[in-house]
């Protein structure tokens, strides 16, 4: 991701700043322009709770190669206890234990090195609590 | 609108590892061979669907390099991307042209060039077709998306490993009868499930492969296709449909909803039902893609389809044989031509012309091919008049 690319994303990578619709009521992350469930087009940021629980997992064997030094690692799709569902690493439980309807909750961490310029990207991982 | 058939077929020779060809020859000796196979002297336009020919070989802008390498310019080229589904996309985008009566003779072809680069690369190019910002960037693969997709399923449904596995085993048994396929090795389900793990529960031969092929189609009206005298195959139903770019934003992660929808409009279109449909190529990249759209296709009862597969109810000679030509699994995957190559192989299948792979009185076929995670899709119906 380009040094500009992930600055702009610091509200919701750093902070978990999601988009609420203010005429539905929906949550959404990443904040989007368009509500997909009304078409409303204002909305109101929200830092999201941190938790939630896995509805499906994975763990990475042949990872890509900003990963290579990570694998083995596991992946997960999360629904956060707000509503956005996110697709994230689960860290800190060996892969192969991860189970469907596990509580999570999502902690700051680097998540990869961009390209020669070795700029550290941050965001989230999220844990079994 | 008017009616639109297909009237020529043709395929690169050999799909795999071609070092030896070039991203442009592959597509013209593709569309040569079409062109042969309909007899046309000329076209008045043409599509090429391609994923991803600047990740892969740096090239873009393919609709004109076609139609200058095919001698054809000054005709109208355009480049269709839709991810994996490109190919078929650029299928719908003939179609629409020929019925649409703004052009009599269309040609219609699919690339991919994939093993110029190394598979890190090749890896990120394909990663590409899923939401790069939000699952690529935190580690997701793309055959780990479709790992989630087969642990949701295997979760509601019991699907098992084994059933997956059996549609690798008939896919690569399938291919036995290609020529063009890439592999022509018998494989076993205990054979897939000793191989290397990819994406737990995915393992590599539950994967489709990276390869370097071609497909051609040319489409034109019933009354030039007579005058051609070529077999009268047409194209009865179309439908295409988007879904959420990313996996998680899915209802239900067990689901291919725009396959379902795909395929609602072109059978409500081609006036069908699943049940007359007598074989079907489909967008197996995975083994449990081929169990979930069997399902969304409606051939086989939801959560079914890996019992389906399991029973042989999708072999040739079963209730309705899914990938006779090897599918993406065996015969492989150029992602921009296999949407163009699957309505070949149904075309050549209804002209009784299938050679050993041929299923008997075969007269209506579908196609089906998926961008993403399933967040496009476009389905064809094919009949024989």
């Amino acid at each position: 991701m380009s040094t500009a690319g992930s600055w702009r994303e610091y509200p919701q990578r750093y902070r978990y700043e999601a988009a609420v619709c203010d005429k539905c009521g929906k949550w959404h992350f990443p904040p989007r322009l368009v509500c997909d469930g009304c078409r409303n087009e204002t909305f109101t940021r929200k830092a999201m709770r941190r938790t939630g629980k896995i509805l499906t997992h994975t763990v990475i064997h042949m990872p890509p190669a900003a990963f290579k030094d990570e694998s083995p690692y596991a992946v997960a799709i999360i629904e956060m206890d707000d509503g956005p569902r996110i697709t994230t690493q689960v860290v800190g439980i060996a892969p192969g234990e991860l189970k469907i309807g596990q509580r999570v909750r999502l902690e700051f961490r680097r998540v990869q090195a961009d390209g020669e310029a070795g700029t550290i990207l941050y965001g989230y991982k999220a844990v079994v609590v | 609108m008017r009616d639109v058939a297909v009237v020529g077929i043709g395929l690169n020779d050999r799909w795999g590892e071609l070092w030896e060809v070039s991203l442009r020859d592959l597509v013209v000796q593709a569309a040569l061979a079409a062109i042969k196979d309909a007899g046309v002297d000329h076209v008045d336009s043409m599509y090429v669907g391609c994923m991803s020919s600047g990740l892969f070989t740096g090239q873009e802008h393919l609709g004109a390099l076609m139609a200058d390498y095919l001698g054809q310019a000054p005709v109208p080229a355009t480049r269709v991307e839709s991810a994996c589904a490109s190919g078929g996309v650029a299928v719908r985008q003939g179609f629409i042209e020929v019925a649409g009566g703004l052009a009599d003779i269309v040609l219609v072809a699919g690339v991919e060039k994939m093993t110029d680069v190394t598979g890190d690369r090749a890896t990120y190019a394909l990663g590409t077709a899923a939401d790069e910002e939000w699952e690529a960037f935190n580690g997701a693969t793309f055959p780990g998306l479709y790992a989630m997709m087969a642990v949701a399923h295997m979760a509601r449904y019991g699907t098992t490993c084994e059933q997956m596995a059996c549609v690798a085993v008939k896919n690569h048994e399938n291919a036995m009868k290609n020529p063009v396929a890439q592999y022509h090795d018998r494989i076993t389900v205990a054979g897939v499930l000793d191989s290397v793990m990819v994406a737990d529960p995915l393992h590599i031969l539950d994967c489709s492969p990276i390869t370097d092929g071609a497909a051609a189609l040319i489409l034109t009206t019933p009354e030039l296709a007579k005058k051609l005298k070529r077999p009268d195959v047409r194209i009865i139903g179309t439908g295409q449909a988007s879904d959420t770019i990313a996996l998680h934003s899915r209802e239900d992660l067990t689901a291919l909803d725009a396959v379902t929808r795909s395929a609602g409009a072109a059978y409500n279109m081609a006036n069908k039902k699943p049940r007359d449909i007598d074989l079907c190529e489909v967008h197996d990249c995975f083994t449990i893609a081929e169990i979930m759209v069997t399902e969304a296709l409606g051939l086989v009862e939801k959560g079914k389809g890996g019992p389906a597969v399991a029973a042989g109810e999708t072999a040739p000679g079963g209730r309705i044989p899914v990938n006779v030509s090897g599918g993406l699994k065996a015969k492989g995957h150029p992602v921009g031509a296999t949407g163009v190559a699957q309505v070949a192989e149904i075309v050549a299948q209804l002209r009784q012309s299938a050679g050993d792979r041929q299923i008997e009185k075969a007269r209506l076929g579908l196609a089906q091919t998926m961008g993403g995670t399933g967040a496009s899709s476009v389905v064809h119906i094919l009949e024989a008049k």
